[in-house]
């Protein structure tokens, strides 16, 4: 394969890695906000619809932690949001594509594009299971911190501000990344909805060349391969300096 | 039981200081089960309780509510004129003159030695943080662990984490100190480290509710003693008059779960 074989593709293959970042970088950040959300909403009294100043009350009033806690407000949220994480789980994440592009069109008309489909389905993903991390770390967290902190005279805000989040955002680092990587990875599916992403255009360009070159796909392949390298990489580069920072 | 309950009635012992906490007929339930049974007791200023007992009698419960970690279901607890209740608006500020002290240190584990320290005073009293930078060094010196101000707390062993645990309740400048049971998870090197540093604030004349096994140590530290037992003070006696005469049959029973009996050369 020749340098020019590479220039020449060099603006398709650009114009896909951006639609692939696009479109992870979306999912992510969507996924952690409204995943922080979701198991914020699911750990902690707060209750959902009476907006912030009820929130505020509740963290301003000292109750004991342990009773905070263990007395959940809001069964039913909590509810819909556990089956919303196993049906998220159990669906491969090809069915959801499915689902979501060509099902809304079927069932309300809607008229998506692939990439807006594509970026539903993997913050629809993505918040299901980072909301199940975060979960996860919180639980992980001994209720002796709070008391602790509850000891040392902390309000509630303070306990969370300064000892709860810190120990949680540590223990999120590696889990986090670790799904982060693997939706970036997982963005390579939305070909199968059309969406002209970095596989797609290697298959367009081997396609293109079978009889010109046919042994381009190795080439062509290894660049797809350092185009995933290069968007993931920085972010398990990112996680390691946080995690030796914070150790 | 045998013997009489001796409950320290409020007023008691008013007259002869001023009194700092007040527990006045105090209940605690966790659900069905009674833990504190109408508590009544008095700590002066400058007093050192021991509270001693055996597992599951409530004294560890006793501590909690004292710190509001824990809600009462009967009774007023107070600290000075202020009553303590996990409701109350002016809740941080009580506690805050209360340290406390747990078995398990709880430093928090992503802060070093000294931000440990800092975190209380800078955060919630609003200290300078070269004030206090300051003063938590020259305790820290004096419980041995200057050079440990940047440590991390895993790097410590247990002994010195709960000497670091103290320094940390301490610098809050409380006017009462709890112990729940601090040397319980040590090696008996480590354990007499920290309670070198429990006497030498006995020796500044600190008010502090400790409770422990160490009896010896209760000995010599107590200015009283308290024993309790299902969750009713059976004894609260001077730490002499205590270890020698106890009045109660359970105290003596306690009492003789310390000392053993030699084995050997009996059939000789």
């Amino acid at each position: 394969m020749s340098l020019e074989f590479i220039t020449k593709y060099l603006p398709l293959y650009e114009k896909a890695a951006w639609l692939t970042v696009r479109i992870g970088f979306a999912g992510v950040v969507l996924s952690i906000v409204i995943g922080l959300l979701c198991a914020a909403i699911q750990y902690y009294r707060i209750p959902v619809l009476s907006g912030l100043t009820a929130v505020y009350i509740e963290l301003s009033r000292n109750t004991p932690l342990l009773g905070t806690l263990m007395t959940w407000k809001n069964p039913f949220i909590k509810a819909v949001l556990r089956v919303y994480l196993e049906i998220i789980r159990i669906m491969p994440q090809m069915v959801l594509l499915f689902l979501v592009f060509f099902g809304t069109t079927r069932a309300f008309g809607w008229d998506l594009s692939g990439e807006s489909a594509s970026v539903i389905v993997f913050s629809l993903w993505g918040t299901a299971e980072m909301s199940d991390l975060v979960r996860g770390a919180l639980i992980s967290i001994p209720l002796h911190q709070y008391e602790s902190g509850e000891a040392l005279g902390l309000s509630k805000v303070q306990i969370y501000r300064y000892i709860v989040v810190p120990q949680t955002l540590r223990r999120l680092i590696p889990l986090s990344i670790n799904l982060i990587t693997r939706m970036i990875k997982t963005t390579s599916l939305v070909l199968m909805i059309g969406v002209v992403e970095i596989l797609k255009v290697a298959q367009q360009i081997i396609e293109a060349n079978r009889t010109a070159s046919p042994n381009a796909a190795f080439g062509i392949y290894l660049v797809v391969f350092l185009l995933y390298f290069f968007a993931c990489w920085p972010i398990s580069v990112a996680a390691r300096y946080l995690e030796k920072r914070w150790r | 039981m045998a013997g009489p309950l001796l409950q320290d009635v409020p007023g008691q012992d008013i007259a002869c200081g001023q009194a700092l906490l007040t527990m006045e007929h105090v209940t605690k339930r966790f659900e069905e089960s009674l833990i504190l049974d109408d508590i009544s007791l008095t700590i002066q200023k400058g007093e050192v309780i021991v509270l001693v007992g055996s597992s599951g009698c409530g004294k560890s419960t006793m501590l909690r509510c004292i710190n509001a970690l824990e809600p009462i279901q009967g009774g007023i607890i107070r600290l000075g004129e202020e009553q303590i209740d996990p409701k109350s608006r002016g809740l941080t500020s009580i506690r805050q003159k209360i340290g406390m002290v747990f078995q398990s240190y709880e430093l928090f584990p992503h802060m070093t030695v000294l931000d440990n320290i800092l975190l209380e005073p800078m955060k919630v009293q609003k200290r300078k943080k070269a004030d206090i930078t300051e003063e938590a060094v020259i305790l820290l010196e004096r419980v041995g662990l200057k050079e440990k101000a940047g440590c991390f707390p895993r790097q410590l062993s247990g002994g010195q984490k709960q000497r670091v645990a103290i320094v940390r309740a301490l610098c809050m400048h409380p006017e009462l100190m709890l112990f729940d049971e601090v040397t319980a998870a040590l090696d008996p090197e480590m354990v007499r480290e920290v309670l070198d540093v429990i006497l030498a604030l006995a020796a500044q004349g600190r008010t502090m509710l400790i409770v422990t096994h160490e009896m010896q140590f209760a000995r010599a530290v107590a200015d009283r003693v308290l024993f309790l037992d299902k969750g009713k003070i059976i004894e609260n006696a001077p730490p002499e008059e205590f270890f020698e005469n106890p009045k109660t049959e359970r105290a003596k029973q306690f009492l003789n779960t310390f000392s053993f009996e030699t084995v050997k050369g009996k059939d000789k």
